[in-house]
């Protein structure tokens, strides 16, 4: 059923989230909050070495000392084939995936994990880490993407011979893949050109910055039965990777979801969870393992840090003839960054007829990438967006007008394949033109500056039931973990089929025994794919619950109608019957069919694509390069707002992420590969201080493939940002900035040249 | 770690013969802002820990002579919060306020900053410039040092092993001064400076500097003290050419590093920058222009 | 190694523990009293997940050995609301959807609330630099901010 049109009751509004008061008291129960009894501690030991081989490990002094109960390396866990695998939003490989927790050969990064152990207190893991003695040779590094592409690179991985070139190259290298999309004739189309830009963009990694590291409990019960409480993107994908990589069934190990602090990306894969279970296989007790801030920088997955080219060309009137862009992305020490959408992201906003990008995965010696919100689209986003605001500076148009003229609308075919539909990008630039922050005037010696975003979203597998109690109070259970606050959602869809109000509608996120398969909470897909499950549950119960009056009244199911939580005789043909409530026909349920509840799996299609456009005005202060956002607002497509709130919340916090890696967020590294700044006071996130308030737009326009017309808002946010303040530092001060991030020094640097 | 010892004696005599008597290392603990965290990441490795928050006299600002006296372990929210504090070293005050967070400032201290001995420290360059005399004292009794003598390298002191600081003494004020602190971090908070000033003035009634003390942090491997820019401005008003000559001063003084907060070439430019922003504020506060924060 | 005995009052509580003399104030609450409210984010100060108020000052407890809180008086997030009424900071964070994930927010209310006991009429500015030492990467702190403003007003009565 399609409620778009509908006059809904319950979904738009705000109302306070059903876990809200747990979190606000400290209640709420995370990753680390948990003990069990005979607990162990479990620490890693990580390479201080940005590339080396291992020759031995010695772990004999370590599990003498008093306390540690198990020590394990890569010896404990199997040896897994080469297998491709959709990990959160990228591809990578289950050996690498396996490799990546527990390092077998070699070292690929400073904080490669190699061994772990589990002792009675935090304390003795710690002297226990010390005293593991490993042989390393130290081998040379490679971390920038065009020094690992160039000839004489370090290479990283001896069978790692390009894919996607022909023919396949005959010595290894570290450019995992090649990957291109082109529609139409680039070359041709820049022949026509009357004004070409083109530049050369470059970024440097950031981190997802989560302020919840990872952390998990786990148990192997003598039985080969296995718990873990952790929090993640995904319950269903740390059972699935945990029995992958130490070769259990999926049936053996159960995965109770714990709240998560943050993710974006950064927790749609594994790093402990099997680790921690192979010390409790050992050692027989529980295991606890938490990492450390430290830990977080140098043993997680930040995104790629990037080289970029871009050529762009247009006719005199505006209309972009020709687009081209080559992109050089780290995977990190394993194949597998966010290339593929890096590729597609870029010019899928736009309506141009020859398009040609070309994408190269290459690894090196650095964490391995993980999902960043919208992966690969903010960093393919801050050339293009930059490229286009340079155009229009040559072409004499005003920038919003050059996105306006050249917009992708329902039809546009993209240079990837995919014709748009049901997008919404022409109404977020009319709602952006009108928008009194891009008409009123720019303060003097400020300068304002526009850039888009766009993210597919995707939809896929999730399941939910809703369950009718005996006392007709209803339970709702999905398998997505609440990262932003998607139990209010599903429970203001549930509440608004079955017709009342919300604070009658429990939501949990079930453990992965408990609830059918449900794929990640990433790619914007909560609300989509797991609200039209929650929702079709909803829907089968209204069924099963006009069925069930029809046989207490004895009349045709056709003859009942449900409204406001109850079921009416549909019109005085029907009988005059005394409305039931979901109390009554609970109450009876044992006598009209048992118990009444539905559980549904979807593998949702039709996700709607996302679009934004961002407006930032800033002060640059030009002695010291220092940048103020002095107003900033971030208009998206989001579907229809299932709650308003937390639909905003997405925009704001996505584009201050952006903002961050604008201005002040990169990996910083030493001349010996090691990351100099693996803290939250020299990795520097914005603080509240650094930001203004974000005005967050919602443009409705509904997806028509989702029952409330709902799509996908968290990821389109981060894109935009970069690119509007580096066109708002260029307006303020004349300066084109290419390197990201733009910080004081370089400013100030820029500042000097150009004087 | 594991053979770690806490005391919190509640006497100076006492604590310095725990200091003197430690066999292993000891280290002084007053906010523990630096400490903890040193600990935690192995850097520093104490066998004994003193805490010296509940002798008395550490904890407490009094005046005394004309001057302010502030206990060494003093939280750096306490000497915020004193009006005789803020109204004669507003520089001072907003130095120290810049040290970490909101939760920092609950707990750090003039005495810790100082013996932490980084070049970057926040109210370091605002108690040079203010010639505050540190109160050292030991085994053989008591001794004035001033606060500029303490500081010999990045994280080292001149104080022996069983020697702390038990308060610091400010100087009455003459009319027509004040101080000022800047410091330039890329965020707006939570950053180590890149680059700090300080500078206090004494002005006469014509706006004339009459005395002044320039100190500049983060640029070079202690905190350092000026002179050569202090008597740019000494017999001037801040006009242009003063300003011009102060900015070079600072930034010929500057003996930076490059390393992940900053380069040499950038450091050495905002040395510059500030030191002419901190004397226009510290000029006006002298003169009774402006008061409270300057940011 | 031998533990020491700690007393404190904590949320209004007289209560008494061991801890091992490294031991922060912050692994004390979560391990020892079994208080997990108060958050690890970064153990080092930079975050402020971890914040509480230590005899009426705001501070990092990752910041404060176990043993330092002999005799002190401690408030966590698990003593902000009144028993089963919530303050109105809590409220306030509610209503204004003030956190997504929920991690920093123990420590955003305990800050909150001692800059509110500080000063109860805080302007947008005092009230970011008051709040820039806590961390929080989900909402951008637009929402944070007026759910301080809103709870600033209902504490001076002039709003509910």
């Amino acid at each position: 059923m399609n409620y778009i049109d509908s006059n809904l009751k319950v979904v738009g509004t705000r109302p306070i989230r059903p876990d809200g008061i747990d979190k606000v008291t400290g209640r709420a129960v995370y990753s680390a909050d948990t003990r069990a009894a005979g607990m162990l501690w479990g620490k890693i030991l990580r390479s201080p070495h940005a590339h080396a081989r291992i020759i031995s490990i010695d772990t004999s002094k370590a599990e003498a000392v008093p306390g540690v109960r198990a020590v394990v390396t890569a010896a404990d866990f199997p040896e897994i084939a080469s297998e491709e695998a959709f990990v959160g939003e990228g591809p990578m490989n289950f050996r690498d995936l396996s490799t990546n927790i527990m390092a077998r050969t070699k070292v690929l990064y400073e904080g490669h994990a190699l061994a772990a152990v589990a002792a009675t207190t935090p304390a003795a893991a710690d002297e226990a880490l010390a005293l593991i003695d490993v042989k390393y040779e130290v081998l040379p590094y490679v971390i920038d993407v065009d020094e690992a592409m160039a000839d004489g690179a370090p290479v990283l991985h001896d069978d790692m011979f390009t894919a996607g070139v022909n023919p396949k190259p005959s010595k290894p290298s570290n450019i995992a893949k090649v990957v291109t999309f082109k529609k139409g004739d680039a070359d041709a189309g820049f022949a026509q050109a009357d004004i070409i830009v083109e530049g050369r963009y470059t970024t440097k990694p950031v981190h997802q910055g989560y302020i919840e590291p990872h952390a998990c409990l786990a148990t192997y019960n003598p039985d080969g039965q296995v718990t873990i409480h952790a929090s993640s993107q995904g319950h269903f994908m740390i059972r699935a990777y945990t029995a992958k990589l130490l070769g259990l069934d999926m049936a053996d190990i159960r995965v109770n979801p714990a709240e998560i602090g943050g993710g974006f990306g950064g927790k749609t894969l594994i790093y402990l969870e099997p680790v921690a279970v192979a010390l409790s296989r050992k050692s027989g007790k529980p295991v606890k393992m938490q990492m450390t801030r430290e830990d977080v920088f140098r043993g997680s997955g930040p995104t790629s840090g990037a080289s970029m080219d871009i050529k762009i060309g247009a006719k005199k009137d505006g209309t972009i003839v020709a687009a081209k862009q080559v992109l050089r992305f780290q995977a990190g020490a394993f194949a597998g960054s966010p290339i593929g959408p890096g590729c597609m992201c870029g010019f899928a906003l736009y309506d141009i007829e020859n398009v040609d990008v070309l994408g190269y995965d290459v690894v090196s010696n650095r964490p391995k990438v993980a999902a960043y919100r919208a992966p690969g689209a903010p960093i393919t986003s801050f050339a293009v967006e930059s490229a286009l605001d340079d155009l229009a500076d040559k072409l004499g148009i005003d920038p919003l007008e050059l996105r306006i003229k050249n917009a992708a609308k329902n039809g546009t075919k993209t240079h990837y394949g995919v014709t748009h539909a049901n997008i919404g990008f022409e109404q977020v630039l009319a709602v952006t033109k009108a928008h009194p922050h891009w008409t009123s005037p720019v303060a003097p010696g400020n300068g304002r500056g526009i850039a888009m975003g766009f993210w597919f979203n995707i939809g896929g597998e999730s399941s939910a039931t809703v369950h009718v109690n005996e006392d007709g109070s209803v339970t709702a259970a999905t398998g997505s973990p609440d990262i932003g606050g998607s139990r209010a959602s599903m429970g203001m869809m549930v509440a608004e089929v079955l017709g009342i109000t919300v604070d009658r509608v429990r939501t949990t996120v079930a453990d992965t025994a408990s609830i059918g398969f449900t794929f990640l909470t990433g790619g914007s897909r909560v609300t989509f794919a797991t609200g039209m499950a929650v929702t079709q549950a909803a829907e089968k119960v209204v069924e099963d619950l006009k069925r069930r009056a029809a046989q207490t009244w004895d009349i045709p199911v056709e003859a009942v109608e449900w409204r406001d939580g109850m079921a009416y005789p549909a019109g005085s043909n029907a009988g005059a019957f005394e409305p039931l409530d979901l109390a009554a026909l609970a109450l009876k349920a044992g006598r009209t069919g048992g118990p009444i509840n539905a559980e549904v799996s979807v593998n949702a299609q039709g996700a709607g694509a996302g679009f934004g456009a961002h407006i930032c005005d800033v002060k640059v202060d030009k002695e010291t390069g220092h940048v103020e956002i002095v107003r900033y607002t971030a208009l998206q497509d989001v579907g229809k707002a299932i709650h308003p709130s937390y639909v905003e919340g997405q925009i704001q916090g996505g584009a201050v992420q952006g903002i961050g890696w604008a201005l002040s967020e990169e990996y910083i590294y030493n001349a010996k590969g090691q990351l100099d700044n693996p803290g939250f006071l020299d990795y520097r996130c914005p603080v509240a201080s650094d930001v203004p308030m974000i005005e967050a737009v919602l443009v409705e326009v509904p997806n028509p493939r989702h029952p409330f017309g709902a799509r996908g808002v968290g990821e389109v946010p981060i894109v935009p940002p970069m690119a509007a303040i580096r066109n708002a530092i260029k307006h303020a001060t004349g300066l084109q900035l290419t390197d990201l991030p733009m910080s004081p020094p370089k400013i100030r640097a820029a500042s000097d040249a150009a004087a | 770690m594991t053979s770690l010892s806490y005391a919190a004696p509640t006497s100076v005599d006492d604590a310095v013969k725990l200091l003197a008597g430690a066999s292993g290392l000891a280290k002084v603990l007053a906010g523990g802002t630096d400490l903890l965290v040193q600990m935690r990441s192995g850097r520093v490795k104490p066998d004994l820990i003193v805490d010296t928050k509940k002798i008395p006299g550490l904890i407490g600002i009094r005046e005394e002579n004309g001057g302010f006296v502030v206990g060494a372990s003093t939280a750096g929210a306490v000497v915020e919060a004193h009006a005789g504090m803020t109204k004669a070293w507003p520089g001072v005050v907003e130095a120290l306020d810049l040290i970490g967070s909101t939760q920092v400032q609950g707990r750090c201290s003039l005495a810790g900053n100082l013996c932490n001995a980084s070049p970057a420290a926040d109210s370091v360059p605002a108690l040079y410039a203010a010639a505050a005399i540190a109160v050292v004292v030991g085994p053989k009794g008591r001794r004035e040092v001033p606060v500029e003598q303490i500081p010999t390298g990045p994280g080292r002191t001149s104080l022996a092993k069983d020697e702390f600081i038990l308060e610091f003494k400010f100087p009455p004020r003459p009319a027509r001064s004040s101080d000022a602190y800047l410091r330039f971090i890329p965020r707006t908070e939570m950053d180590i400076a890149v680059v700090g000033c300080g500078i206090s003035v004494t002005l006469d009634a014509n706006g004339v500097c009459t005395a002044a003390r320039v100190s500049l942090g983060a640029v070079a491997p202690t905190v350092l003290l000026v002179k050569a820019a202090a008597d740019v401005l000494v017999g001037h008003t801040l006009d242009a050419d003063t300003l011009a000559k102060l900015d070079a001063a600072a930034q010929a003084a500057c003996k930076p590093i490059s390393d992940k907060r900053g380069t040499i070439e950038y450091r050495t430019k905002i040395a510059g920058v500030l030191a002419r922003r901190v004397a226009a504020i510290a000029f006006d506060r002298a003169a009774g222009k402006s008061s409270g924060k300057a940011h | 190694m031998a533990r020491q005995h700690v007393t404190a009052t904590i949320n209004g509580e007289e209560t008494d523990f061991l801890c091992e003399t490294q031991q922060t104030l912050l692994d004390t609450l979560r391990d020892v009293v079994g208080l997990t409210g108060s958050k690890e984010g970064c153990a080092s100060g930079d975050c402020g997940a971890c914040s509480i108020i230590m005899d009426g000052r705001l501070v990092c407890s990752c910041l404060v050995l176990g043993v330092e809180a002999e005799g002190s008086t401690i408030t966590t997030i698990e003593g902000i609301a009144d028993g089963e009424k919530l303050h109105p900071i809590q409220q306030k964070f509610l209503e204004h959807a003030a956190l997504q994930c929920g991690f920093c927010t123990p420590g955003l209310i305990v800050a909150t609330k001692a800059l509110l006991d500080e000063n109860p009429n805080p302007t947008e500015t005092e009230t970011r630099y008051w709040l820039a030492g806590n961390l929080c990467r989900c909402t951008g702190y637009d929402k944070i901010i007026r759910a301080v403003m809103d709870a600033a007003a209902v504490m001076r009565g002039e709003t509910v």
